[in-house]
């Protein structure tokens, strides 16, 4: 990545800058070229951002409400929704807030595997953004428990009474979760001081793969790398500034479709009833975007299986730069995998839908044959299509789309020196 | 050899849809249909019918609240905005009928007093064991948020209510248990709660059973979520005003793209262009454009 | 020639944009900081109706209002000729004692010194009225301040009679 050295125009400037470079980031931020074929699917970093903040903000103004006791919580929430200025509003952003931004990042993931965002040299991107995703797994995941809702308790029962399937330490450490011998006050008092930081390690993560990013510059729909000298970029500002901004408004517009006409929509009935230790609720489900999850934990027979498939699923996408061994990177080229990525698109939702369903009968037959799919595509099916793949020809950058065609420049060399026979290159 | 597992994948994929569709169909869970009607808070344009309101309230007060609580409501909320909007007179005479314990006064006694509209609206039992044991060991719920906490929300209840019906042949119905075509599991501990002309509406709206039911309904939905209309008329002017900067930002990410295309980019394209043209043409002489 | 109308042109564009972006964001932070103003359970316990029926000439009362101590009393003609003989040059902060009640057996003052805060002891000090322990400030039987550092007199909250026995403060 070499870039000019910025200089600012004012001396202050200049004195400032030298000791904190923070007038050359904001620079390099602007003028970061940017391929100029991406799509709209690379608006989602910009969305994600977005929601990000949107979280941390609500969710540091509900914090200001909120009593984190199990006496208390579940009153605390009414009094926020009934109460407190706006309060039913920003409960609404911030619940509904939490659904908007998984859905982008699965956007955001399932972009990057389509286009071989995963590939080299992304690796760390790709990696960081799975942890950035794990740690939004777990904090939505203790947010959740937070209201303190039949669902609440229950599915966080479910959850941590799973690490006791871990031989020999397993009850230790569910009691060390817990802060006892079942979910109770200590609980809840740790996973709201967890759930209010892991926001903070999460922007901290999300700067390091912006880091990461910049280094490389961004993937484009061809995979191609672009030229910088060729035209082939344009600065982020204002060319993507306003394009995020545009693709972020839209996505703001469903978000808030949600949050004043269908507000509990995405949530689950049972927990506006206060949790009740001695009532199981029929069917415990976690929300929505941990379903496919859940549908790989319960279709494994053994419960120590169900949790190391569980947690493996999500352990071999890491792998995923590794095991993805073609040497082409855009789906665009790829007519096999671009159709065995489909069917996994398609797996993953039926897994989110079985996920809500009783494990009975047929559901559990699809979700076993959807988690064994699962795991074939990246263990098999990735690998060997990076060896046996027949891709599509490449073009050579991304100004020319496909080899064959010359470009008119080209075609005047060519047949001005087949006439004459002298070097082309004079005529530039 | 990976084109004919990409098929068979295929065949896979279509017979696992088309299970999964027949499957929906003829689901264990039967689809029960609940008992249609229309509500004035419905839609995006929904707001509360206050008469219904203030109906509603009175059903409750003098049907449920001798066994349900609805302890997240304060009398000052039957005078707020987008509710039953009693007057400040009604909701206090309301309020001064139920008393609630206060102190410890200067003495160090505790002592009761009328409540005030701050207070919060008076629980027909003092604890939730003390409830349950009055009512044959089921707890009748609080009501603050029942109706965001059923499935199917107010057509649920209101279904409910009005779902009680003769237990079919065969079904075995134990003492203080009801059926209940609504109810999951159709077996409910609380009794038929509606009767005709169980309440004298103040207003003189004759009191059938459906009457009841909706108004009753109605209050409760508004009880879980009072401020509904206040969120409508929000969303409204918030779709409004987006739908305007979503316009203009448009246009104005067209301009500012259409930069690209600016004199000084297609200036920079044609003096290539020319420039090899009249390389060649000086070559030759011939017309340039027969080399498309 | 068309670039002029064009940056024109353009430059209401983006001016229209960025001001209902601005109308925008200034709509979406006002919720973010109101919510920290009072919430309306709050305000609902913004008055305190008080039965004075069984206080008796020379008792105060103190209740608790919006957290703050009010004192009510009810005063012996001595009290009031006292209060209402006073020079008001004398006063460190003149106010006359007519001003300061409605009804002038009934003195409703906010019981907090105003100096830095504290709360006065009753039927001690100078004028055997309100004396403030913390810096020796010495208030008088209308509340006034006579001697020591409270620049102010005791505060006179918004209050009423709703009857003959009930006073409604706020």
């Amino acid at each position: 990545m070499s870039e000019e050295k910025y200089v600012p125009k004012s001396k202050l400037a200049r004195w400032f800058d030298s000791r904190l470079p923070l007038l050359s980031l904001s620079h390099h931020l602007t003028e970061y070229p940017t391929p100029k074929n991406l799509n709209y699917w690379w608006t989602f970093g910009g969305i994600l951002t977005f929601f990000l903040i949107a979280q941390i903000v609500t969710g540091i103004i509900l914090a200001m409400h909120y009593v984190a006791n199990t006496d208390l919580a579940f009153d605390s929430i009414e009094h926020i929704m009934r109460n407190v200025n706006y309060g039913w509003l920003i409960r609404y952003a911030h619940a509904n807030g939490s659904s908007m931004f998984f859905l982008a990042v699965y956007i955001h993931i399932f972009r990057g595997l389509y286009y071989g965002s995963h590939k080299p040299p992304r690796e760390m991107i790709w990696i960081t953004g799975l942890i950035i995703y794990l740690l939004m797994m777990s904090t939505a995941f203790m947010g959740y428990t937070l209201p303190w809702g039949q669902m609440s308790f229950w599915a966080a029962t479910v959850v941590s009474n799973l690490f006791g399937a871990i031989p020999l330490v397993g009850e230790n450490i569910t009691a060390w979760l817990w802060g006892g011998y079942s979910l109770g006050n200590p609980t809840l008092n740790r996973f709201y001081s967890l759930h209010y930081l892991f926001p903070f390690l999460i922007f901290a993560l999300v700067v390091l793969h912006i880091w990461a990013l910049h280094v490389p510059g961004n993937n484009n729909p061809i995979g191609i790398d672009v030229k910088k000298n060729r035209n082939e970029t344009m600065s982020f500002h204002p060319y993507m500034v306003m394009k995020d901004l545009l693709a972020m408004l839209v996505f703001i517009l469903i978000f808030l479709g949600f949050v004043f006409y269908a507000p509990n929509f995405l949530g689950h009935p049972d927990n506006y009833i206060p949790a009740n230790p001695l009532v199981t609720p029929a069917h415990i489900v976690p929300e929505w975007y941990l379903l496919p999850f859940y549908a790989i934990l319960r279709a494994i027979p053994s419960k120590l299986g169900g949790v190391i498939f569980m947690f493996a699923s999500i352990f071999i996408l890491v792998l995923l730069p590794w095991l993805d061994t073609s040497k082409v990177r855009s789906a665009v080229f790829r007519p096999l995998y671009k159709k065995f990525y489909w069917v996994l698109v398609v797996m993953v939702i039926l897994l989110a839908y079985l996920g809500a369903k009783p494990p009975e009968g047929i559901y559990v037959i699809l979700a076993r044959i959807a988690t064994a799919y699962y795991f074939i595509h990246f263990l098999i099916i990735l690998p060997l299509l990076g060896r046996y793949e027949k891709t599509s020809p490449l073009p050579t950058s991304i100004s020319d789309p496909v080899l064959d065609k010359l470009s008119i420049v080209d075609k005047f060399k060519k047949t001005a020196a087949e006439y004459e026979g002298e070097n082309v290159d004079t005529f530039k | 050899m990976l084109i004919r597992l990409n098929n068979l994948l295929v065949k896979v994929f279509f017979i696992v849809f088309v299970i999964i569709i027949s499957g929906s169909a003829n689901s264990e869970e039967k689809k029960i249909e609940f008992i249609k009607n229309n509500w004035s808070f419905e839609g995006i344009f929904g707001t509360f019918n206050r008469a219904s309101l203030q109906r509603g309230y009175q059903v409750y007060q003098e049907v449920c609240s001798g066994c349900h609580s609805i302890q997240h409501l304060s009398y000052r909320n039957l005078v707020e905005k987008g509710g039953p909007e009693f007057t400040l007179d009604e909701a206090k005479s309301i309020a001064e009928q139920f008393e609630i314990l206060d102190g410890p006064n200067d003495d160090g006694e505790m002592f009761t007093r009328p409540r005030r509209l701050s207070d919060k609206f008076a629980n027909p039992f003092p604890n939730v064991q003390t409830a349950t044991a009055a009512n044959g060991g089921a707890y009748p719920p609080d009501m603050s948020v029942l109706v965001k906490a059923r499935k199917g929300e107010w057509n649920y209840i209101y279904s409910l209510l009005l779902g009680y019906e003769e237990a079919p042949a065969g079904h075995e119905l134990d003492e203080g248990v009801y059926y209940n075509k609504y109810m999951p599991g159709n077996k409910i501990m609380m009794s038929k709660p509606l009767f005709e002309g169980a309440v004298e509406y103040a207003d003189g709206t004759q009191a059938t059973e459906t009457q009841m039911a909706k108004d009753v309904t109605t209050f409760l939905t508004w009880a879980a979520e009072p401020h509904l209309e206040a969120r409508h008329k929000m969303g409204f002017k918030v779709f409004i005003f987006l739908i305007i900067l979503l316009t203009l930002v448009y246009f104005s990410k067209q301009k500012v793209w259409s930069r690209l295309d600016s004199k000084e980019n297609s200036d920079q394209k044609e003096e290539t262009f020319d420039k090899v043209e009249k390389a060649v043409t000086e070559y030759e002489g011939e017309d340039p454009k027969t080399f498309k | 020639m068309s670039k002029k109308i064009h940056s024109k042109r353009r430059s209401f564009l983006f001016t229209a944009t960025y001001t209902i972006g601005a109308v925008g964001l200034g709509a979406t932070i006002w919720p973010l900081v109101d919510q920290m103003n009072p919430d309306s359970s709050v305000k609902s316990l913004s008055t305190t109706e008080v039965n004075v029926g069984n206080i008796e000439p020379g008792k105060t009362l103190t209740v608790l209002w919006r957290g703050k101590p009010i004192f009510i009393r009810r005063r012996t003609k001595k009290e009031i000729d006292e209060a209402a003989k006073v020079d008001l040059k004398d006063l460190i902060d003149p106010e006359k004692d007519s001003d300061r009640t409605k009804n002038p057996e009934w003195l409703v003052m906010i019981g907090i010194c105003t100096h830095l805060g504290c709360v006065p002891l009753g039927g001690k000090g100078e004028y055997k009225a309100w004396f403030c322990p913390c810096h020796g400030s010495h208030y008088d039987t209308s509340g006034r301040i006579r001697k020591g550092p409270a620049p102010k007199n005791l505060e006179i909250p918004k209050y009423e009679f709703v009857d003959n026995n009930t006073i409604k403060i706020g």
